[in-house]
């Protein structure tokens, strides 16, 4: 039975107990003689057949399904072992064709031994396909038959449904952990495989990054190297560049917006900045590729300079356009966070309103504009598609901003995008540079938040 | 003159430099405002001339004579028999009635190129519309090669010596006079929304990246909605106050700022990888999407629900509504609007985002448009990303207007999302 086949059925089967427990409870009333104060409504009494007969069959679905594949992978490799067959290749790469052949011409195309394997495989997945529907079916049927004999007038229905609500509300938030753990296992897990190949050392402090191995061993670059501090460094760059544009930007305007604008212009500008932030970063890679690289190559040329057309400058310049009203809604947020006893003092002594900005109002949020400037740099190292499109793909070790230089990044993309086995180092490698990245960005973020939430706790 | 002066006299030789500095701090706020904006004007501009061309195409027209024995037809064919028909011989034949002179083979072959090669599936198309053409001679409007499309563009600058030019000297003469006498115009370029993509920038489309997308969206919306508003609702009105609610709250804000790209890595690993769903489809991209607009869902509705004022949950209470009953009926309608306002914006977040779907296999070339969440498919903005590094120059313009319709597509969810605000914003 196919999964929403059985999704289907099993919501048929709940929408019944919910009938069902509803009519149960109505009649138990109708025939009770001494009628007993009921604090329940009886449709309650349905919902908590409904969700005990659903709930658990759903979860029990959700595993075994999970289970699914390891299952008929490992049946198989039996039915291989017992009936002598020789499979050099990779199990999963075996079992390809076999899994695909659907059509008998498709099977009959097939080796000798991989149809033997085939008829098993068909067996052992209905098998599984069966096993997998009966036990759902009965425990959904089972469980609603309980919960229908168990509820009585005296159930407090009520309450039990509300329980039930809250533990999926509580569910609900949980997954926020989930995704967390998801991601750490994920990337840890390739990561410890990678480092398996290529030790931590090599790849933290190495010079030389070429992650494409030679096709013939002899060739140049016969072996990968996986030095990953070109792409530390070009990181940085791009990051360093952006904030360079960024932060003094957008401080600027934040201070215009909040201290000296009136009341019109803060409300066409906020709007109009708010629209740098909506813009999806593959239109300025677009734009920093095709218009920003080109003209500052043009412009460099004209000094006789020589830039590259993938320059960082051009990717950084871009980013932190990009970033501005990041860090300029961070800088509104503290400095007027900043209590108003503190300006008007300030001014009260006679300092101009600049001064009081520079003098007061920036060293009283100074603790926030650093942890907005720390979560702008986390943006920034972790920005992809801008860098995709405008920054180069070979790994220079350089602090030029005009030549071209690599990301951690773009080479999770050029890594990941293309066809090629999942177990390649090459692969691997790109699970490690996330890991790189996520930790990254997780201890800038923590270090921002403390450092902003602390702040803000002194005036309160 | 070395008279001491009083602290009134210093204050004001200073004041004259101070008001100066005052000046130049607000015009450097001024400035960089005027930055940002100059930036976002020249942004759009860019992107819009680069795009309208896109938006005209340029027709061929020829006339066809359509001979049914030499494609092997009779009104009777079945409609295999029509697709296996070479439709490429009677074009050709047309483009060399046209133009006689060209008789050697490099020529024609030349000659050849001024039609798209998806002009004999237009002829096809309209005979199979109407067999009744068979037999007889078609007068009809063909795509044009994107080469001719650039030169009546202007994309490419006929004065320029030959050697310099894409379009030979040859060419650019038959194109010249085909305008001169009418025969090729632009018309206004319907292709373009309703063809998938191609190899042939003449040909492509933006249909079936709208249609990915859109599927993508339902995806996302159909999950992360549901979990962040019961999220929401747990965590302001339920949650105890514990170390694991703490915990709960840390994971959900540090989601927020985690790059996109590595929830493509949790996608890859553990639904393509571990769960073995399939590559490139909208099912695996909306739930990818979804985990990545929770935390900004999430955080939206918690401050809608904290608006919503005290008092609202009291009387309910004291009506005697369980607390369940409370939230359910009372509460959360009355923050309805914040939450639907956050979840519009979390999807045009969602709509615009790239980097997570690359890695879980959406930037694939994929011709056919999707039929469902799990057909294989791609989404606008990595249709921008594709066309963005496609050689041909015909290409620019596409993915301009790609851009365009993307923006029009966002401005059109946040402008409901504001006006959402608007209508239903209640100040307590």
């Amino acid at each position: 039975m196919s999964i929403s086949a059985l999704l289907l059925l099993l919501a048929f089967l709940a929408a019944f107990g919910f009938l069902i427990g509803r009519q149960k409870i109505h009649l138990q009333y109708k025939q009770q003689s001494e009628k007993p104060r009921i604090t329940t409504l009886p449709k309650y009494f349905g919902y908590v057949a409904g969700l005990v007969s659903l709930i658990p069959a759903l979860l029990v679905l959700f595993v075994l399904h999970v289970a699914e594949t390891p299952w008929i992978n490992h049946q198989i490799s039996e039915v291989i072992a017992s009936e002598g067959l020789q499979t050099d290749l990779d199990l999963d790469l075996y079992l390809n064709d076999i899994k695909n052949a659907n059509s008998e011409a498709e099977v009959a195309a097939l080796s000798h031994d991989k149809q033997v394997i085939h008829g098993h495989y068909q067996r052992i997945t209905k098998t599984a396909e069966w096993g997998k529907s009966a036990v759902v079916i009965s425990l959904a049927v089972l469980l609603g038959l309980f919960a229908l004999k168990r509820i009585n007038t005296e159930t407090r229905a009520r309450l039990i449904f509300e329980k039930i609500i809250e533990w999926i509300l509580l569910a609900a938030a949980s997954i926020a952990i989930m995704t967390t753990v998801g991601i750490v296992l994920s990337v840890l897990f390739e990561s410890m495989r990678f480092f398996g190949d290529v030790p931590v050392m090599d790849f933290m402090f190495g010079t030389e990054w070429s992650p494409q191995t030679a096709i013939r061993a002899d060739q140049v670059g016969s072996s990968a190297a996986f030095g990953a501090v070109p792409l530390f460094v070009g990181t940085m760059l791009i990051s360093v560049i952006a904030l360079m544009v960024s932060v003094p930007l957008g401080l600027m305007s934040a201070i215009y917006l909040s201290e000296y604008a009136s009341r019109s212009v803060r409300a066409v500008a906020k709007p109009v900045l708010e629209i740098l932030a909506g813009i999806p970063t593959v239109v300025y890679g677009f734009f920093a590729a095709l218009t920003v690289a080109p003209f500052i190559r043009d412009l460099g040329e004209g000094l006789g300079l020589s830039v590259a057309s993938e320059s960082a400058l051009a990717a950084g310049l871009v980013m932190g356009i990009m970033i501005i009203p990041f860090v300029s809604s961070l800088a509104d947020d503290v400095m007027s966070a900043v209590p108003q006893a503190l300006r008007e003092g300030s001014l009260g002594l006679g300092a101009t309103r600049s001064e009081t900005i520079v003098k007061v109002l920036i060293p009283a949020a100074l603790p926030g504009i650093v942890g907005g400037v720390l979560l702008a740099a986390s943006r920034a190292i972790g920005e992809t598609m801008i860098v995709v499109m405008a920054a180069g793909l070979a790994a220079n070790l350089t602090v030029n901003p005009l030549e071209a230089v690599t990301t951690v990044t773009v080479q999770i993309v050029t890594l990941l995008t293309g066809d090629q086995e999942f177990d390649s180092a090459k692969t691997l490698a790109a699970f490690a540079l996330g890991l790189m990245l996520f930790v990254t960005t997780l201890v800038l973020n923590m270090v921002a938040l403390y450092v902003v939430r602390k702040y803000r706790e002194q005036y309160e | 003159m070395n008279k001491p002066i009083n602290n009134t006299d210093q204050v004001k030789l200073s004041l004259k430099k101070r008001y100066f500095k005052e000046k130049v701090f607000k015009s450097a706020g001024l400035l960089a405002i005027g930055i940002a904006f100059m930036f976002l004007l020249v942004l759009l501009t860019d992107i819009i001339t680069k795009a309208m061309p896109a938006f005209s195409q340029t027709q061929v027209n020829l006339t066809v004579s359509i001979d049914a024995d030499e494609l092997g037809l009779k009104d009777d064919s079945s409609r295999e028999d029509f697709m296996a028909a070479d439709f490429r011989q009677p074009i050709r034949q047309a483009l060399r009635d046209r133009f006689p002179e060209a008789t050697k083979r490099k020529v024609k072959k030349e000659l050849y190129t001024l039609v798209s090669i998806g002009a004999e599936y237009q002829l096809r198309d309209a005979v199979l519309e109407n067999p009744a053409l068979l037999g007889q001679s078609v007068t009809m409007d063909f795509i044009a090669d994107d080469d001719v499309d650039a030169v009546i563009k202007g994309a490419i600058d006929r004065t320029l010596p030959e050697s310099d030019r894409r379009v030979k000297d040859q060419k650019l003469g038959w194109i010249l006079e085909m305008e001169a006498s009418g025969e090729v115009h632009k018309t206004f370029n319907w292709l373009f929304f309703s063809a998938g993509d191609s190899r042939e920038p003449e040909l492509a489309g933006i249909k079936g990246a709208i249609l990915g997308s859109l599927y993508t969206l339902l995806v996302t919306l159909a999950l992360s909605f549901p979990v962040a508003v019961a999220a929401a609702i747990y965590l302001e009105e339920f949650a105890p106050k514990n170390r694991f609610i703490d915990f709960i709250e840390i994971n959900i804000n540090n989601l927020a700022a985690v790059p996109s790209i590595v929830f493509g890595l949790l996608g890859l690993a553990v639904f393509i990888n571990f769960f073995s769903m399939p590559r490139s489809a909208p099912l695996v991209g909306g739930i990818v999407l979804s985990l990545m607009t929770l935390p900004t869902i999430i955080i939206a509705s918690r401050s809608a629900i904290k608006a919503v004022p005290p008092s609202l949950r009291e009387a309910a209470l004291g009506l005697g509504a369980s607390k369940m009953q409370t939230v359910f009926h009372h509460v959360l309608p009355a923050a309805l609007p914040g939450i639907l306002t956050g979840t519009i914006i979390g999807m045009a977040q969602a709509l615009g985002e790239t980097a997570p779907l690359l890695m879980i296999g959406m930037v694939a070339f994929i011709v056919d448009i999707p039929q469902s969440i799990g057909d294989p498919s791609t989404v606008l903005p990595i249709q921008v990303f594709l066309w963005a590094d496609a050689p041909e120059r015909g290409f620019l313009e596409k993915t301009s207007a790609a851009i365009l319709v993307l923006l029009v597509f966002l401005i059109a969810m946040n402008a409901v999302a504001i006006r959402l605000r608007k209508k239903f914003e209640k100040k307590w």
